[in-house]
């Protein structure tokens, strides 16, 4: 058996004038997660399109469990599940008409892949009866995965499925393709949320249609090599302000409780920015060390300007 | 809390047949308080939303917004207040400038002071040289910073912000959360949504929604410390899903 669920070579695809991907190249092995990360209009639903079969690349190739997307299409459809960006099952139809409906479509029946679904889908059995329309957004993205799972398929194709869910339906999403895997599912799923790219096992940074780096998650944070400061007092605001007059700061930016100070070479003792604080008047701010994480990678990647607005 | 409340919701429930989306609520937020609306799916977070921006009325319950009355005095509320959403803020077949006009015109601004607030507007944003683009030509990030810009072109009291940075790139996102610092140092009060929990950490004081209750309400700070973790992000999941959810 092929050892790769998707190997892809220098796909592009054009749009009118716009560029949607440039020269995308990438493996994904058999029985892993991979993470397309990366935010709106990056190129991601475009490169899913194109897996999925469903549209053709501009150029390049793309092989998808051994068979190419383009020449052997029909043959591919039966063994991928995709799951859209967009929620695209049938709001009339009630969750159970839903399942019936996608399983009689790949000639199986619920039945025969439950083992497949259950988990999931026990968690939204009591609202069986309710039109798919009527339903929340995390029980919308449940039960688009069982009808993405309902015909065993050898690789998943997720697009966003945990996009406007909350923090809650996120982990449980995130639990549920954990549990796939350890099945032996293929998975190849995007999001804009940074803090998804841990769970999986490799992932690619995508912006404005490239590539900006492949690798595995602790591969990608080890591979910044800049200091690293994480500064918090009770007036951000101030604080935000004053540590972008600091000389030697790189790139400052918010991230939740701490502002990231991204220092230049040799500039990584917090000593330093602490007096220079001090100084500016902040009576009693917290300097620390930090490593750094997958969006402070991303947006190092991006080549964030330092002093944005 | 700082000041006067421009808004405050006194036993505040809306009911829609049996169902009870929000249930008994009270909170109140400042003048130039950036306030963090949480929940999950389905927690009730729009149903009050609507209701304080005076297009729904309550069931019962005592609400005024920038100093008006829901029940009676909407119209006043939907001139003191500015609103945009992820999904939905600037017409996409207008250019910059027509969303501009017609935003200005729609709350009442004269035309000498659309001219103005236009000319500001797009030079702050370094976007005069897209005046006449289409905004469905914008790449994402710019159109919600003008949106945003749009929402408080008539200066209002008030701003809603309804899932802001939905999908938006990192960058983006924290350039975005910079106006919005800059909108309440000038004394714009922020009411926002999000589903990014380190933007809850970003907010002066947040409330957590769950099953159309106020279950916390508190700056980020005391809560972490009164649930005893390390992130709000943990305060949601004990809440929203009991304590043995976060160490599962």
């Amino acid at each position: 058996m092929e050892d790769r669920a998707v190997i892809v070579q220098s796909l592009s695809k054009t749009f009118d004038k716009v560029r949607a991907l440039h020269e995308v190249s990438f493996e994904v092995s058999r029985g892993e997660i991979f993470g397309m990360i990366g935010p709106d209009g990056a190129g991601k639903t475009t490169l899913f399109r194109i897996l999925s079969t469903l549209m053709l690349p501009g150029s390049g190739q793309a092989e998808v469990l051994g068979t190419d997307v383009v020449k052997n299409y029909r043959k591919l459809r039966k063994r991928i599940g995709y799951m859209p960006g967009r929620f695209s099952l049938y709001p009339d139809l009630t969750v159970r008409e839903n399942l019936e409906f996608y399983a009689t479509i790949f000639g199986t029946t619920p039945a025969e892949n439950y083992h497949l679904i259950r988990d999931i889908y026990i968690q939204i059995e009591p609202f069986s009866k309710r039109r798919a329309g009527a339903l929340s957004g995390g029980m919308k993205q449940k039960l688009a995965l069982c009808c993405a799972l309902i015909h065993k398929p050898d690789l998943l194709i997720l697009d966003e499925p945990t996009t406007g869910v909350d923090a809650v339906s996120r982990k449980e999403f995130w639990e549920m393709l954990l549990k796939l895997k350890q099945g032996g599912m293929s998975i190849l799923v995007s999001t804009p949320y940074m803090d998804e790219a841990a769970q999986c096992d490799n992932i690619a940074l995508i912006q404005e249609g490239r590539i900006l780096v492949t690798a595995a998650p602790h591969e990608v944070t080890a591979s910044f090599s800049l200091p690293l400061l994480g500064v918090r007092s009770n007036a951000p605001w101030l604080l935000l302000n004053d540590l972008r007059q600091w000389p030697y700061a790189e790139s400052v930016q918010p991230f939740g409780e701490f502002i990231h100070v991204i220092a230049q070479p040799g500039h990584g003792e917090p000593q330093a920015l602490l007096s220079f604080l001090k100084e500016k008047g902040h009576p009693d701010p917290e300097v620390r060390v930090l490593q750094a994480g997958i969006e402070d990678c991303f947006m190092h990647l991006m080549g964030a300007p330092s002093h944005a607005i | 809390m700082k000041e006067e409340a421009v808004i405050s919701v006194s036993h505040l429930y809306k009911r829609f047949g049996h169902f009870t989306a929000n249930d008994d609520l009270c909170f109140e937020v400042g003048r130039g308080e950036i306030f963090g609306f949480l929940g999950a799916n389905g927690a009730g977070k729009t149903t009050a939303m609507r209701i304080l921006c005076g297009l729904s009325k309550p069931t019962s319950g005592d609400v005024k917004v920038a100093g008006f009355d829901v029940y009676t005095q909407t119209d006043h509320i939907k001139r003191n207040i500015g609103y945009m959403s992820q999904r939905f803020s600037l017409y996409e077949d207008l250019t910059v400038l027509e969303n501009i006009r017609l935003y200005g015109g729609i709350y009442g601004l004269s035309r000498q002071k659309i001219r103005e607030k236009s000319a500001q507007l797009l030079s702050r944003l370094e976007m005069e040289h897209m005046q006449n683009s289409l905004i469905k030509s914008l790449p994402l990030g710019w159109r919600q910073k003008l949106a945003f810009s749009v929402a408080i072109v008539h200066d209002p009291p008030i701003v809603f912000l309804d899932e802001p940075t939905g999908g938006v790139d990192p960058l983006t996102r924290r350039q975005f959360w910079n106006m919005i610092y800059e909108a309440a140092h000038r004394g714009i009060t922020i009411f926002v949504t999000t589903h990014y929990m380190d933007e809850a950490e970003y907010c002066d004081r947040i409330s957590i929604m769950v099953d159309g209750q106020i279950a916390a309400i508190g700056t980020p700070a005391d809560l972490k410390a009164s649930y005893g973790v390390s992130s709000i992000n943990e305060v949601f999941i004990i809440l929203a899903r009991g304590r043995q959810a976060v160490t599962e």
